[in-house]
């Protein structure tokens, strides 16, 4: 009897060729059109290197040639999923340096559109990070809702997604008759289904076992990343604009902000990341109702837009709540109608910065969910 | 803490470097600092009990005409104090240190400002393009750039 010849192979000793993967640019999974290069040991992830500018159209530089005005419709075009809110911050902007005072009817506007619009960018958070997981359902629950919000917005503005709503210390256009019916009705909506993607996709045993522990952000690093919004209350930061240097008439309302507490999982994960958003929602929801509520009756919405928009010479930062996180505009004038340079300081930019840190030692299929949980727009990351 | 006060304490340890406090009407006050001792001065901010600017909001490049500078913007989320810096570098020689190793935000930002702007941060790790192509030539956002008229063949209008 022969004995078998036992080759043992010191696995430390294999060289297990590393390969590198091109993700994207036109990959959905991507969410947008944003290049991985990755590198993989077998299934694992070693090393990530963002490559962005697919979708660049100079932003900035077209800015510094047209007039104030000109630039809101460009700034919808940068995080279209929620156009609303980066029209905002501007205009606050223009408003401060040209001292404008904004009605209170406007302030109340400007708040429900904005948190419709926040409902809308997290139900395509979710849904589309559901999807990354394997779960369509929830995605096909998800936009029949949104098209009830976006319904509101066209009704309002005239764009389903691209408002150019917002004006210098007013509004484009006035609410319309049965404005406020619709939004009840939408908050109505939108917690019904909440509860029901609770049970069919949040609380589902696959999507915990694939997001849980994955992709863990610690605070620490959060911050230093610069990260913001959801990414970075769901490493247990509790820091959201909104709360803690308020600004319009947000300290009026009562709402929570909403942190990772680790119900599965650890905080800062995949899991925790996505639950700070569909808690998000039902503070939305309040917000919505109370704004309602207390906004008046009377109001001249259009009346206060300055005809000439020609700001002093000064500069200015402003930072707004937006629901992928702080959305910043660096304003700088020079006395003209134009802007010297504005410098857009997007979420999205930011939060991407911490993908090469995040994905390093978990599986590729992970990677894709790292990606989704992060919720990027590719518009506001090139520009 | 503000500006002002900030002013006064950095003016105390690091004398020549901090050039100037500007409390113009319309802006948020800003201080003037030397390139030299940029580092050091970052880092003082960031970890000094009194200070700690643990988040980087943001970090523009701008054409300043003869100079080029950079902004940065910073708030503290133990303090909640903001605080605006400035350097300005002549466009000859743009160079200023980098802060990416004080907060990692800043490595994509320094490239972002030296894509368009044409900032040169000293001691990056990989300062490379990051929203134009990686051969393209010039930085767009400076005042006096001329577009090309053609980038590989393609045309440039």
């Amino acid at each position: 009897m022969t004995e078998i010849k036992r080759y043992d192979l010191e696995y430390s000793q294999l060289d297990s060729d590393r390969m590198r993967i091109n993700v994207g640019p036109q990959h959905p999974s991507t969410h947008g059109v944003l290049r991985l290069e990755v590198e993989v040991d077998g299934e694992i992830v070693t090393e990530v290197v963002p490559h962005l500018g697919y979708l660049h159209r100079s932003f900035e530089k077209h800015c510094e040639k047209m007039t104030f005005p000109q630039i809101i419709p460009y700034i919808d075009r940068m995080d279209y999923i929620s156009a609303m809110n980066n029209e905002w911050p501007y205009v606050m902007a223009l408003e401060k340096m040209l001292d404008v005072k904004v009605p209170e009817k406007v302030e109340f506007i400007r708040v429900i559109v904005a948190e419709l619009n926040r409902l809308a960018n997290h139900q395509i958070a979710v849904a589309t990070f559901g999807m990354d997981a394997g779960a369509f359902t929830p995605f096909l629950y998800y936009f029949r809702d949104r098209e009830s919000i976006i319904w509101i917005l066209e009704r309002l503005s005239g764009a389903r997604l691209l408002y150019n709503y917002f004006r210098v210390g007013g509004m484009a256009a006035d609410i319309y008759p049965g404005f406020k019916e619709d939004c009840l009705e939408v908050v109505k909506k939108v917690r019904k289904t909440n509860e029901e993607i609770m049970d069919l996709l949040i609380h589902n045993n696959i999507f915990i076992k694939r997001t849980a522990n994955v992709g863990v952000l610690t605070p620490e690093v959060a911050i230093n990343f610069a990260c913001s919004g959801p990414v970075l209350r769901g490493s247990g930061v509790k820091f959201d604009l909104r709360k803690d240097e308020p600004y319009s008439v947000y300290d009026r309302f009562d709402f929570d902000v909403p942190v990772g507490v680790g119900e599965v999982g650890v905080v800062g994960d995949c899991w925790n990341r996505n639950m700070v958003r569909m808690k998000e929602m039902e503070q939305s929801c309040r917000i919505i109702e109370q704004a309602l509520e207390m906004m008046p009756e009377e109001g001249d919405v259009t009346g206060g837009v300055p005809r000439r928009i020609k700001p002093p010479k000064g500069e200015m930062y402003i930072r707004t709540e937006n629901p992928k996180g702080e959305l910043g505009f660096y304003l700088v004038t020079n006395g003209t109608d134009k802007p010297e340079r504005l410098k857009a300081r997007g979420p999205s930019f930011v939060n991407l910065s911490v993908i090469p840190e995040i994905s390093k030692g978990y599986m590729f299929a992970d990677l894709i969910l790292i990606l989704g949980s992060i919720d990027i727009v590719l518009g506001e990351v090139d520009r | 803490m503000l500006p002002g006060e900030i002013f006064t304490k950095l003016k105390n340890d690091f004398g020549d470097a901090i050039i100037e406090l500007n409390e113009s009407p319309n802006s948020d006050p800003w201080i003037l600092v030397g390139a030299d001792q940029l580092f050091d001065i970052f880092h003082t901010l960031r970890d000094a009990d009194e200070f700690q600017f643990d988040y980087l909001m943001s970090l523009s490049g701008t054409d300043l005409g003869e100079n080029l500078g950079v902004v940065y913007h910073l708030y503290s989320m133990t303090h909640r104090h903001k605080l605006v810096v400035k350097v300005e570098v002549p466009k000859g020689n743009p160079v200023v240190p980098t802060v990416e190793r004080l907060w990692r935000t800043a490595d994509w930002h320094e490239r972002e400002a030296y894509d368009l702007i044409g900032v040169r941060f000293e001691g990056h790790q990989n300062l490379i393009r990051i929203l134009l192509p990686y051969d393209w030539e010039g930085h767009p956002l400076q005042k006096d750039y001329v577009t090309p008229d053609s980038y590989h063949g393609m045309k440039i209008s």
